[in-house]
């Protein structure tokens, strides 16, 4: 699903240059739920970025789905942005005064789906998330954990290849941390590929593969036995 | 077209709606900006119409022309020579200046603007006396409220006729008395009363008190023979009334043994001279109001595009979603510029609909007085030109933050702070 070979990235600092990704080489195959871990400044969130067309890349090659990713103007990157990635963030990002509902339906929006057919598939992703009730509320309405649900829920709203999820429980307490693991794991289940950042280690033993980057560099790649987060709930 | 999506549209009135307040206060700059613009071309087209009321009935394009005293010696004449004109003057005035539509001459009974003493049953009144031709009610209109005009039957019979004025009825006869029908006497000559006129509200030349008779009854009754006081004339259309002037002076001049140059020894008015200067005020009066009320509306349209650069930058995190979602640059674009045209827009109309709830009432306020100010409103066409000027700004203004906002990289906009 995902291939990086040797991927670079370098930010200016003024005279200096400071090399961020030094290299970097990994694959994803379709269904893998990979943790990516490092402490900050290691180059998760920029690695993070460049994975989700957000960021572009010095040197290296990357293919998504089949498809190399290069030279994107913003036009095309958020066209594959759109069809190919579903983003989860730390705070949310929900859009305040849009309701659960519209927040889901906004990606399918973008991609010039039919109103009914955006609010059935809405509707269908909010009762995934167990958030059915709440689609017509406000996100102000809503605690952290359903913030972050309702988020998910827009991710996988776009139907994409791979989900990206940067620091997702970074603002939640343990409890809603599992909760929301628990989710992303039953997503995983369904045969979602998707990719959480973070530092938490108990979270990342809730992944099935863990890569653990420092300086720059990929220091570990190994497959682990998921914890299950359900046992916590 | 993605000008009928519904979609874009809802999505557009629902990020405007849901922050109502802020957009009301977007608002509220053009709503004033166009209230001042349409109450200043209001007022001004009301006091355009106001004067063109002042001048109804009197022809715009009309000359009067009269006799004086020369002021320069000329083929052995002195200077002071007291010119009178003929009858005959104004049938070769007539034949010769084809671009007289009406010529009516005219005099009057003693010298010009002194009355005369008008008897009924021991009752009198001063009024003017003018011996008329019917064709003078198309140069200054005359009001009739009760019975008829001279017509061509009185002339043709010097008919001993009358029309007299309001007033002159107020001075002879007992309120409620039947007029018409009823004999006056001037000067020992008695006329019947055929009719009665009611000045307008307007550039009256006759006065309220005067007695208009046929000339040709004139002529007889007060033995005036030839002579004619003077000749009110109204122009063709398209014709300057100057050019006329100077013509028929050329002609008089020629006729009389007047000095050429001689600046007195006729006496003229041209009515379309002040008629000019009134509408060329008017027309600049009007030029400035829409000058002054389109850069007014120029600072509300900023007002609104200074308050969407504002709201971008408050917006950085919703639009780096968007485009994190999959929202295109051109579709950011899109939508912050369709804000400011629809802002604008319905700023335009909430203002254009109170301005003229307000010009209405202004309109209502100035009926009864006498001051020049009638029917205050805005055509269609100004207010349509005014619109799309507004609406054009509005894109041009709603660029600067269109282009701010698709300057955001999601990437920064998502930064975690």
């Amino acid at each position: 699903m995902i291939e990086i070979k040797n991927l670079h990235k370098s930010y200016k600092m003024g005279s200096n240059s400071l090399h961020v990704l030094k290299g970097i080489n990994f694959n994803v195959e379709e269904g893998e739920l990979v943790a990516i871990m490092g402490s900050s400044g290691s180059g998760k969130s920029t690695l993070l970025n460049i994975l989700g067309m957000l960021d572009n890349s010095d040197s290296g090659e990357y293919n998504l789905d089949g498809v190399p990713i290069k030279d994107l103007n913003e036009t095309k990157a958020a066209r594959y942005r759109n069809k190919f990635l579903g983003f989860v963030f730390q705070s949310f990002n929900l859009i305040n005064y849009k309701s659960a509902a519209e927040n889901v339906a906004l990606p399918l929006y973008y991609q010039k789906v039919g109103r009914k057919e955006r609010q059935e598939k809405a509707l269908k992703y909010l009762e995934q998330v167990g958030l059915r009730d709440w689609a017509s509320h406000l996100p102000s309405e809503l605690s952290g954990g359903q913030k972050q649900r309702v988020a998910i829920a827009r991710a996988l709203a776009a139907e994409p290849k791979v989900l990206l999820a940067d620091e997702p429980t970074g603002a939640l307490d343990s409890t809603t941390s599992y909760e929301v693991m628990d989710l992303i794991q039953k997503i995983n289940d369904a045969g979602n590929t998707i990719l959480v950042v973070t530092h938490e280690p108990d979270i990342a033993d809730m992944c099935k593969r863990i890569v653990h980057l420092k300086d720059g560099v990929i220091v570990e790649d190994k497959k682990i036995e998921q914890v299950r987060a359900d046992q916590y709930v | 077209m993605w000008i009928f999506d519904r979609d874009l549209w809802s999505e557009i009135f629902n990020t405007l709606g849901k922050n109502m307040l802020r957009t009301i206060l977007t608002m509220l700059g053009v709503i004033f900006a166009m209230i001042i613009l349409m109450l200043l071309l209001g007022s001004a087209n009301g006091m355009s119409n106001g004067f063109d009321k002042l001048f109804a009935g009197t022809a715009s394009n009309s000359l009067f022309v009269w006799s004086q005293r020369t002021s320069e010696p000329y083929k052995g004449f002195e200077r002071g020579r007291r010119i009178s004109f003929k009858l005959e003057d104004a049938e070769i005035i007539k034949k010769q200046v084809p671009e007289i539509e009406v010529l009516a001459p005219r005099i009057e009974l003693g010298s010009h603007r002194n009355v005369v003493t008008v008897y009924r049953k021991g009752r009198k009144s001063g009024s003017s006396v003018y011996g008329d031709y019917p064709e003078i009610d198309n140069i200054t209109k005359k009001k009739l409220i009760a019975g008829r005009f001279l017509n061509k039957n009185d002339i043709e019979s010097s008919k001993k006729v009358c029309v007299i004025g309001e007033e002159t009825v107020k001075f002879l006869f007992d309120k409620g008395d039947e007029a018409i029908g009823e004999d006056i006497r001037i000067n020992g000559v008695f006329f019947t009363v055929v009719g009665i006129y009611k000045p307008n509200n307007n550039i009256n030349i006759d006065g309220k008190n005067a007695v208009f008779i046929p000339f040709t009854t004139f002529q007889k009754a007060f033995n005036s023979g030839d002579r004619l006081g003077w000749m009110a004339i109204a122009v063709k259309e398209d014709i300057k009334v100057p050019v006329v002037e100077e013509k028929i002076k050329k002609i008089l001049k020629a006729k009389y043994d007047i000095h050429p140059n001689d600046p007195r020894a006729i006496g003229s008015f041209d009515m379309s001279e002040i008629f000019n200067n009134i509408s060329s005020f008017t027309t600049v009066l009007k030029g400035v109001s829409f000058f002054v009320g389109i850069f007014t509306l120029l600072a509300g349209v900023i007002a609104i595009s200074n308050i969407l650069l504002i709201t971008v930058k408050e917006r950085t995190k919703e639009i780096g979603v968007r485009r994190a979602l999959g929202a295109t640059p051109r579709i950011v674009k899109r939508q912050i510029l369709l804000e400011a045209i629809v802002l604008t827009t319905f700023a335009g109309l909430i203002g254009f609909a109170i301005s003229v709830g307000a010009l209405v009432g202004i309109g209502a306020l100035a009926e009864g007085s006498e001051a020049p100010f009638v029917n205050p409103m805005v055509s269609i066409v100004q207010f349509g030109a005014s619109f799309l000027l507004m609406i054009f700004l509005s894109v041009l203004i709603g660029l600067l933050p269109a282009n701010r906002a698709i300057k955001i990289k999601p990437i920064e906009a998502l930064r975690e702070e």
